[in-house]
């Protein structure tokens, strides 16, 4: 029973990346793209924490973890590039 | 290594030598150390006659590269020391003529004997070496050094270009050379002449023999400049006189002729060699002769001179091939032609020595070697005019001296292959007999041209760079002592004939040779009222009358334009090798990176492709598949819809997302395929390069940032789909063929027993395979240093070092 659960949230998971896919193809800003991407990122960990479970494991729960954490300065960095057009910001300039 | 070793290789450490004397000594003229040298090693060479007299050899070996069968064998035979004695008695003299030739004070002479010295011993091993691998060592350091001597005066274009010329030409020839000798050494297993002799009859019926006979001659043709290889001669007229009297006329175009006498034992059966050695050689004669008679400088006319007298020799050389179609010595009249060849030799080397150098006197003293300028020298220099008198008259065949005996032995050898009924020459054997005549006919006429046209007439001393004067003593002892060599051998022929025709003869000719026997040489004046004396009075009559008729026929060579000669051929040959080639690299050498990238895929497709095809290696077996999950399915699809987003993407930014999700979409499959380790390292990495790409992307220059769709090319097209059928059909049927059980239950059992650890990944990272690990970390720190010191060292960047001191 909880194994077809599992298997029916995977592909309602898997509708909705696929949902965010076309966002992160279609645009139409850059903005819009990197929320996509965040939002896929989130459902990866979702993936991956039911995949873990489907496949009695806990191997997968640090790349859980990782991908929260890699998503996080994903964005970030992102973010701070569509605002001031650089990630690094060099000190010497000031 | 014996004192044999020791003096073939004298010269060269004399050579080392003399820069030392040339800077220590600067107030002696360097050429008297040298010439201590050849005197020694003639004299050292002259206690080696008798034992050559009796045919016998003297034979010491010495190991070069044992592994591979190449020693450094000397051997003196006949031949080796006729060669031996023209090669150190020539060179003494020449030393001798270029210590007043060449002046102390203007000339760099310590370059000029270094390479003289190596020419010497270069040739000395050529003439001495009996291992075909060192005798190519030697023949290859004297095509370099006659380099080196003929662009002596490196900063004359001609000296330059001549020299380019020779070596391209020699070093040609060498390399062929080379390929006949690999063929000989693989017919008959060793690298000796001697052996290779012995078992002449079976390489006979080799299929190889006829390429290397052919490759060996080509060796010998170019070296000993003939037709159509001649060509390189006439421009080494450049070098300094004493290198034209020693390198080319005496010594190295003589290697050529030499390594065909070595090699005829060998090669001599064949009716091949007949018609290559004989015809071209006579052709070379004639073609020479003729050509000599219309140059305009002396160097020129002796030039094409040895071109045609070497001609004679080589057809004598072929011409005695008849004489091994017999068996014994006994009547055998073919072997004049050997002897005569021999013979011509030595006179050849002596009247064009001191030909060349009475040239050399002239243009020492008048400033030129023009004979349209020269002219009434004969009061002022009457020794030199002795001299060229002496040596001209040779070269024509006008007796006492040596030239008419020889010249009368080479008629009467052409005259006997008329007698001869083998190789077709019953139809064709005509030829040799009159090319021989008509070549003999302008041999007349130019050797009168050089002693008549530079001596009698009119003085022009308005023409000539300098006020002529007898040359000094010292320059004329060497064409003084050659002359006289010139007329005693003319004289008294068999001076020679028994110490040194004879056992050369028989070197050339061993199989006719019984133990104890001699080959019959007697050279006598007076044969009697035969052909050959009536083609000599023949040619004397005719070229008195077309020499003093000269003015009025010398338009015939108008009649050949520029543009089809031998010359003219060699040049625009090598214009349009230059030429194409470079169109050819050009053409596909464009600069740009995509046309390689496609030249290597289309490689890539057409060899892996063609490779499917030939071998029928395509597989599809199902029965080893695992069953495809929903999952799997929609993961494809996501990584291929990220996919086509990169490549049909307007903006760069878009790609660079779309790449993230590939590489995000990747590390999911790596969940599902359980790998938890690869999953994790393969979300890091791609979040450092989708920001690594952010950071190229900013950095775009201001002009090409031009937000534009990839634009489509069908090449393109082609030539992706074409890489990825195939890479995904060789994956197909690579699966298909699994041949054996993976290694990985090795892994799997010992990965706690053995290596203590639970993570097998990890252990194999780092105990099974440690090895690799360790490298990849070596090729991760020198990419990070490889970045430091790109972004650090602008070196060429002007506001680099500004830069960096802030």
């Amino acid at each position: 029973m909880l194994e077809v659960v599992m298997k029916i949230s995977l592909v309602c998971f898997s509708l909705a990346m696929l949902g965010l896919i076309y966002r992160l193809i279609k645009g139409p800003t850059t903005p819009d793209r990197v929320v996509a991407l965040d939002a896929i990122g989130i459902n990866l960990v979702a993936i991956v924490g039911i995949l873990s479970m489907l496949l009695k494991t806990h191997e997968f729960l640090d790349v859980i973890l990782l991908i929260g954490i890699l998503a996080f300065i994903g964005t970030i960095s992102f973010a701070k590039f569509l605002e001031k057009g650089e990630i690094i910001e060099n000190e010497r300039r000031h | 290594m014996s004192l044999l070793h020791v003096a073939i290789i004298s010269p060269f450490l004399m050579a080392i030598l003399v820069p030392f004397l040339y800077k220590g000594l600067r107030s002696i003229h360097t050429g008297w150390f040298v010439l201590a040298l050849p005197i020694l090693l003639f004299t050292y060479f002259l206690q080696w006659l008798p034992v050559t007299r009796k045919n016998e050899a003297i034979q010491e070996s010495m190991n070069w590269i044992p592994s591979l069968g190449i020693k450094f064998t000397a051997y003196v035979d006949g031949l080796g020391i006729l060669f031996a004695l023209l090669i150190t008695g020539i060179g003494a003299l020449v030393v001798l003529y270029s210590v007043f030739y060449l002046s102390k004070e203007r000339e760099n002479l310590h370059n000029f004997y270094v390479y003289l010295l190596m020419f010497m011993g270069a040739m000395l091993g050529v003439v001495l070496s009996d291992n075909l691998i060192t005798l190519y060592m030697f023949w290859e350091l004297t095509s370099i050094s006659s380099f080196l001597l003929i662009a002596y005066w490196y900063d004359r274009e001609r000296s330059r270009y001549g020299a380019l010329k020779s070596m391209l030409i020699t070093v040609f020839g060498g390399l062929s050379m080379l390929g006949g000798f690999l063929l000989l050494s693989i017919m008959g297993e060793t690298f000796s002449i001697r052996e290779l002799v012995a078992q002449a009859g079976e390489l006979n019926d080799h299929p190889l023999f006829l390429f290397a006979m052919v490759l060996v001659l080509l060796g010998a043709f170019t070296k000993s400049a003939q037709f159509p290889f001649y060509i390189w001669l006439p421009d080494a007229m450049e070098a300094p006189t004493p290198v034209s009297a020693y390198l080319h006329s005496a010594t190295m175009v003589k290697a050529g002729i030499y390594l065909v006498a070595r090699l005829s034992p060998i090669f001599a059966f064949s009716e091949y060699w007949f018609w290559l050695v004989g015809g071209i050689g006579i052709f070379t004669l004639f073609w020479g002769s003729f050509n000599a008679v219309k140059q305009t400088d002396l160097k020129g006319i002796l030039a094409f001179s040895t071109v045609s007298q070497l001609g004679l020799i080589m057809s004598l050389l072929g011409a005695g091939a008849a004489a091994l179609h017999y068996d014994s010595l006994k009547d055998n009249i073919y072997t004049a032609a050997t002897i005569a060849a021999v013979f011509h030799l030595i006179n050849h080397a002596t009247f064009k020595g001191s030909l060349f150098m009475v040239v050399g006197i002239v243009d020492h003293e008048t400033g030129t070697r023009d004979i349209r300028k020269l002219g009434g020298l004969l009061g002022l220099m009457p020794v030199t005019f002795t001299i060229a008198v002496i040596g001209a008259f040779s070269m024509a065949g006008l007796p006492p001296f040596n030239g008419f005996l020889s010249k009368e032995m080479f008629f009467t050898g052409m005259i006997q292959l008329l007698n001869v009924d083998i190789f077709n020459l019953q139809t064709w054997g005509m030829l040799f007999p009159v090319l021989a005549w008509v070549g003999s006919v302008f041999t007349f006429i130019y050797s009168m041209m050089i002693v008549f046209k530079t001596f009698t007439g009119k003085l022009q001393p308005e023409k000539l760079p300098r006020t002529p004067h007898e040359a000094p003593f010292g320059m004329l002892v060497s064409p003084m002592i050659l002359a006289a060599l010139v007329v005693l051998f003319g004289i008294f022929p068999n001076l020679l004939s028994y110490s040194l025709i004879q056992p050369a003869v028989a070197a050339v000719i061993p199989s006719l040779i019984g133990p104890g026997e001699q080959v019959p040489v007697h050279i006598s004046h007076w044969h009697g009222f035969k052909p050959e004396l009536f083609m000599t009075i023949g040619v004397v009559a005719l070229g008195t009358a077309m020499y003093v008729t000269l003015n009025k026929w010398s338009k015939v060579y108008q009649l050949f334009p520029g543009k089809v000669t031998l010359n003219a051929l060699y040049d625009t040959g090598l214009y349009s090798a230059e030429r194409g080639s470079y169109t050819l690299t050009k053409s596909y050498m464009t600069g740009f990176i995509r046309t390689y990238l496609v030249y290597i895929f289309a490689f890539f497709i057409g060899i892996l492709g063609f490779t499917m095809w030939n071998q029928q290696a395509f597989t599809f077996k199902t029965d080893q598949l695992a069953p495809i999950g929903v999952y799997e399915v929609v993961l494809v699809l996501v990584i291929a819809a990220s996919l086509v987003t990169i490549l049909s993407a307007k903006s760069r930014l878009t790609s660079i997302i779309a790449l993230g999700a590939v590489g995000s979409a990747v590390s999911l499959f790596f969940v599902i395929f359980r790998a938890p380790d690869l999953a994790l390292t393969q979300l890091v990495i791609e979040t450092v390069s989708v920001a690594l790409f952010l950071l190229c992307f900013y950095h775009l220059p201001q002009l090409s940032r031009h937000e534009e769709r990839m634009s489509f090319r069908l090449g393109n097209l082609l030539v992706s789909a074409g890489v990825g059928i195939v890479v995904v059909l060789i994956a197909i049927s690579a699966h298909s063929n699994k041949m054996f059980e993976s290694i990985s239950k090795y892994y799997v059992e010992n990965t706690y027993d053995k290596a203590g650890g639970e993570n097998m990944v990890n252990v194999i990272l780092v105990d099974f395979r440690g090895f690799d690990t360790l490298f990849e970390v070596c090729v991760l720190g020198i990419a990070a240093l490889g970045i430091y010191g790109m972004i650090k060292l602008r070196l060429e960047k002007k506001g680099g070092k500004s830069d960096e001191n802030e």
